[in-house]
């Protein structure tokens, strides 16, 4: 999950690398709507952002989201929260229990992008 | 004649070779965890055997050897015990004995495996031939830390309620010891190789709870109470490990929780000795057999890192990147050499612990623990 959190940097590298170059410029434009498009909010990466949440968030909840140290994340089991809460409690953590903050690792989008996931998940 | 003679030994030596008994004293075990199967390894040719599949859901998985090191019985998250057959590289049998398990552990003379459980909470035990239930022991809690002790006893501790609770099968139906006040929300748990102690990691407070399991009855004692104390936490991703084989020297060897360093810990007097600044949150702090180094690995989003660490200095020597997610090391039983699964690169790593050379690749679905079956003849593990 490290490209996560080093797609910003790599973005700035590229944006940064001014040159007079016509071909450069074109070439820079070109790598810049790339880099921007990969950013917007409606084209996350959906597969790393789904392989954060059974790996990563897997380490505590299961591979599968049925459960561990902390608790099952099945729709069934989120239901009565909607998407704003959990987007909190993904990005601020849950204080005096094992969920940590993820907002050092991922953006308000990807948070977001989780909860509606972990909200409309097929049951497993 | 001559050529006669060796046209039979050759024919003889291959039939014999044919029919030769394996010998497992140096395979060894690797959980696939997205696929639910497990790669036989050979430790001494540095090579995968064979895979067999069908063993569930095995996120988070471990397993523990028969004394004769034929069987491993694997503990799945879904709940399943699996009796697999290192010889005939087959499952023997395969039990679905709960919700939601979290590792397990085989009595010391090898009859029971007991497994310990998240949903519905407890610790159930086995007929390690069978795989009959011997034994239900619900703790109304998540279990973690669960480690057999000598005198046919498991050890295990409960993540909400902060009890440790000492199973005695050494009459039959067992006699249960319970030590409450451990701390809040113990995490995992270790028992020294020679069987005396216990040792709880805490998330919800600093610092360690040991016992003596010697003692006639075991109090907890309190290790390193304040060891972040003044310091901010820093969020952890994913919870460390305690294992048994994080003992170099004298000392005990500890990742701490939710600060950057790994903690050490004088095995007599349970006093801190040193501390190690790590590159992130350790998750494992494995000492080389020998105890002369530590090896550790990390948390998300630092978890590509191994540091090693010299048990004699307590400084880091070595730092290098096997690849995206490091899950799990795995020393050969003298340990010259660590076997190290890289999940997202899906291939086990073998490494020399003298020269930090690469010796080998073997390619792995997703591979996390990774267990030889001199664990076997371990306390513990």
């Amino acid at each position: 999950m490290a490209s996560l959190a080093h797609r910003r940097p790599g973005f700035r590298d590229v944006a940064t690398t001014r040159s007079a170059g016509w071909t450069a410029r074109a070439a820079l434009t070109t790598a810049v709507l790339v880099a921007t498009t990969a950013f917007a909010a409606d084209t996350l990466d959906p597969n790393a952002l789904k392989r954060l949440v059974h790996q990563d968030c897997g380490s505590c909840h299961g591979l599968s989201l049925k459960g561990g140290l902390g608790p099952d994340l099945r729709p069934q089991n989120l239901e009565h929260y909607d998407a704003e809460i959990l987007t909190g409690v993904i990005l601020d953590g849950i204080p005096d229990t094992a969920m940590p903050p993820w907002r050092p690792l991922i953006s308000e989008e990807e948070a977001e992008w989780i909860a509606r996931y972990l909200l409309q998940q097929e049951t497993q | 004649m001559k050529h006669l003679i060796l046209t039979l030994a050759a024919t003889l030596l291959m039939t014999t070779a044919q029919a030769e008994p394996t010998a497992t004293g140096d395979l060894g075990l690797v959980i696939e965890r997205a696929k639910g199967s497990v790669l036989l390894v050979d430790q001494s040719d540095r090579a995968a055997l064979a895979r067999i599949e069908g063993l569930g859901d095995l996120s988070h998985a471990s397993l523990v050897y028969s004394p004769d090191e034929r069987f491993a019985y694997v503990f799945g998250r879904d709940g399943g015990l699996t009796k697999v057959d290192i010889v005939t590289r087959q499952i023997v049998n395969r039990v679905v004995q709960a919700g939601n398990a979290i590792g397990g552990a085989i009595s010391d003379d090898g009859k029971l495996v007991a497994v310990s459980n998240y949903e519905p909470g407890g610790v159930r035990v086995f007929d390690a031939d069978t795989l009959e239930m011997v034994a239900d022991i619900p703790t109304d809690s998540k279990t973690i830390g669960l480690v057999d002790a000598p005198g046919r006893r498991f050890v295990f501790t409960m993540w909400d309620t902060g009890e440790t609770w000492i199973a005695d099968f050494s009459k039959g139906d067992p006699a249960i010891t319970k030590i409450t006040n451990m701390g809040k929300n113990p995490y995992d748990a270790l028992i020294t190789a020679n069987g005396r102690t216990y040792i709880t990691g805490l998330f919800g407070e600093d610092g360690l709870t040991a016992l003596d399991l010697w003692a006639e009855t075991p109090e907890p004692i309190r290790v390193l109470p304040n060891y972040g104390r003044g310091q901010e936490e820093m969020p952890v991703y994913k919870m460390p490990h305690l294992e048994g084989w994080a003992l170099s020297g004298r000392e005990f060897v500890l990742p701490a929780v939710g600060h950057h360093e790994v903690l050490w810990i004088d095995a007599d007097t349970l006093t801190e000795t040193g501390r190690t600044q790590t590159h992130g949150q350790p998750v494992f702090a494995m000492a080389r057999p020998d105890g002369r180094q530590v090896w550790v690995n990390f948390a998300h989003p630092l978890n590509d890192t191994v540091q090693v660490i010299d048990g004699v200095s307590k400084e880091i020597i070595h730092e290098f990147k096997p690849g995206p997610a490091v899950l799990h090391m795995e020393f050969t039983p003298r340990g010259h050499e660590v076997w190290i699964s890289v999940r997202d690169a899906n291939k086990v790593m073998v490494y020399d612990t003298q020269s930090f050379e690469k010796l080998r690749e073997i390619e792995a679905d997703s591979p996390s623990g990774i267990f030889f079956t001199a664990r076997a003849h371990k306390t513990g593990l």
